[in-house]
């Protein structure tokens, strides 16, 4: 028994059948407990006052973001090297859901700077990191939808996630370098996790955790689609042949 | 390979769009500039070693689709796919054509538009030097661009939304040079920094426009 | 054998057009491939050009040794037609062009531009290109498509040429180019049962 058995596409759909509800019941369970806890039964900092129960929503969407790219990532490689199909429909499905993160952490991010900050936007390395990480997503889902054949698709945008991968992570540095060069780097960065006092951490674990699982519930829900998409396809071209 | 690049190049000369479009399309986003923020000299002195570079971007890729569309079209792709020369090969000289039309005559063309936004002395040469070193990469990485998107009808957008990402690094680089250069600032990390990406696409990119496109020919 | 072709099945927009295609080509050997349209014949002869991989069986031989002429002839328009075929000889190493255009009788019109050429023009420089390679093997999509009958004549001399010296030459056309000694291959008994491909069927 493989890990590769669940490759085969009806073997996947049947698995995440009996998997999905689960998945849903934890995600929904963690977010509603952390977000909750985190919002209503932490104090205000002493510093930032209320502004700060946001890191609750932006922390988490930011990490699955990355995290979702990652993926995208491993699906791609897995697709190149071993050719399986629910691999590369992964990768698919798990594209809009990272970017609707990304959106969701610069939006909040935008939210949280007004406040602190005194402005919606500022150039900063690890903001503009995430708006080009935004852009690559854009070109990724753009080129899955412009090519009909299933196959080509698959090809093509895995090789743009690897190249887009490398170029992602050049852009980072480049990124800091660009905005040291021009003025001191942005004070505030929220990865200080040890700044951070237990009150506020546990809260933020739990919400982390549930962006987590909600991603995976959606990845396996899209993936499903997916494939079903693809199987009726592959029955009309049957039937027209026929 | 030689030959594929004479023929590129001449079929450059001869079709006419090869070397002037980019340039008239430099010129006139140049031009355009001082209308859009205004006439202050000062003000156009500071942005210009950036204006000058994101105008060279533009301009190389205005002119990307026809990297490999034309050859797509009439059918030498296939033929050349059938050649004994390598797919790497050709990628590879196909950027080198763009970059001899459309890189090069850009890097002389700055200095002289440098003029029009009131270029500070000392960039000048840092202008020239980082337009020279960093656009072999823009032209590298739009082929890329141009391999991904050859089989489609109206590729040139999506060529636009693939590519320009992929850009951010060189032209961080490549204005930081010319930027730190107008200020009379060391210029040596972020310079050695583009020169970096460029080998390095030089290098390693084309074994994936290569892969792209024989994705792109089946 | 200079080309073995062994169980090869072709798809096309995925799906299977053509299954168990096996045959064998002798040096000096012309194989003409009939069939009705949209049999997959263009499927086929890509797939042994190797542009196209083959979705199951093999072809042993092809590599390097194969010359393919599709639909579209790859002429440059701005490009003369010495230019075009001197190209084309560089790229595979040569340098000899007079005898492709005394052979397809191009000699009057090296001068032009090959955008100036009529259709039938372009069309026999697109096959003089053929000569220029050195290739053993030419593997021709309906070569034949807006040709006179004088202009045939003249492929098919060149095709007849090309045999004499060892070469062989499998082609996919409608018409018959005179050409006795070519065995021909009817795709019909090939065409596959309808289902999908392998990787699709997955799916179902």
């Amino acid at each position: 028994m493989s890990l590769w058995e669940y490759a085969n596409p009806v073997k996947f759909i049947r698995t995440t059948d009996k998997v999905l509800p689960w998945v849903w019941t934890l995600a929904l369970g963690c977010l509603c407990t952390g977000l909750i806890w985190g919002f209503f039964f932490t104090p205000d900092d002493f510093r930032m006052g209320s502004t700060v129960k946001i890191i609750y929503i932006h922390v988490p969407s930011a990490l699955m973001a990355i995290n979702a790219w990652l993926m995208m990532l491993v699906a791609s490689l897995i697709w190149i090297v071993r050719r399986h199909h629910v691999s590369a429909l992964a990768a698919r499905a798990a594209a809009p859901v990272g970017a609707v993160m990304t959106v969701i952490a610069l939006v909040t991010g935008a939210f949280w700077g007004q406040p602190m900050w005194g402005t919606w936007w500022e150039w900063d390395p690890r903001l503009t990191s995430f708006l080009i990480l935004f852009l690559f997503y854009l070109g990724y889902m753009a080129l899955w939808a412009a090519i009909e054949n299933d196959d080509t698709a698959a090809d093509l945008t895995s090789i743009l996630c690897l190249v887009g991968s490398v170029f992602a992570i050049l852009s980072r540095y480049a990124v800091n370098f660009w905005n040291q060069g021009l003025h001191q780097g942005a004070t505030f960065s929220m990865d200080k996790e040890e700044n951070i006092a237990d009150v506020f951490w546990f809260p933020a674990v739990i919400s982390m955790l549930g962006f987590g699982l909600l991603f995976v519930a959606l990845v396996f829900l899209r993936t499903q689609t997916e494939i079903r998409a693809r199987r009726t396809r592959a029955l009309l071209a049957r039937d027209g042949q026929a | 390979m030689i030959a594929l690049l004479l023929r590129d190049l001449r079929l450059a000369i001869r079709a006419g769009g090869g070397f002037g479009l980019g340039l008239a399309f430099f010129l006139i986003v140049t031009v355009l500039v001082p209308f859009g923020v205004g006439p202050q000299t000062d003000l156009l002195s500071r942005i210009a070693p950036g204006i000058l570079w994101i105008g060279a971007l533009l301009a190389c890729l205005l002119s990307l689709d026809r990297i490999l569309a034309l050859d797509w079209e009439d059918g030498s792709l296939d033929l050349l796919a059938t050649a004994p020369l390598p797919m790497e090969g050709i990628v590879t000289i196909k950027a080198l054509a763009h970059w001899i039309t459309t890189g090069l005559p850009l890097v002389f063309a700055a200095p002289v538009l440098g003029v029009l936004l009131n270029l500070p002395l000392a960039a000048y040469q840092w202008v020239l030097i980082s337009l020279a070193v960093g656009t072999p990469a823009l032209s590298v990485i739009g082929t890329f661009g141009a391999a991904l998107t050859v089989g489609l009808k109206r590729g040139g957008l999506l060529m636009s939304l693939l590519v320009l990402p992929l850009y951010v690094p060189t032209l961080i680089f490549g204005a930081e040079v010319a930027r730190r250069g107008a200020e009379g600032l060391t210029v040596q990390t972020p310079l050695m920094l583009l020169a970096g990406i460029s080998f390095g696409v030089m290098a390693l990119l084309p074994f994936a426009s290569a892969a792209v496109l024989r994705i792109n020919l089946r | 054998m200079v080309l073995t072709v062994r169980d090869l099945s072709v798809t096309r927009g995925g799906l299977a057009i053509l299954e168990g295609v096996s045959f064998d080509m002798a040096p000096g050997e012309a194989l003409v491939l009939r069939g009705p349209n949209g049999i997959g014949k263009t499927t086929l002869l890509r797939s042994i050009a190797g542009l196209q991989p083959p979705e199951t069986g093999s072809v042993t031989g092809a590599e390097d040794q194969i010359a393919y002429a599709g639909h579209s002839d790859g002429l440059k328009a701005m490009l003369s037609v010495t230019e075009n075929l001197q190209f084309w000889a560089s790229v595979f190493g040569l340098t000899e062009i007079e005898q492709a255009l005394t052979a397809f009788d191009l000699l009057d019109l090296r001068m032009r531009l090959a955008g100036t050429l009529s259709a039938g023009q372009k069309r026999r420089l697109g096959l003089a290109r053929l000569m220029v390679t050195g290739r053993p093997i030419w593997v021709l999509d309906e070569p034949t498509v807006s040709l006179d009958a004088a202009s045939v004549a003249l492929f098919a001399d060149a095709v007849r040429d090309h045999l004499g010296r060892g070469g062989s030459a499998l082609m996919a056309t409608h018409i018959d180019l005179g050409l006795d000694e070519a065995r021909v291959l009817d795709l019909t008994p090939f065409k596959a049962r309808p289902r999908t491909r392998q990787i699709d069927e997955a799916f179902l």
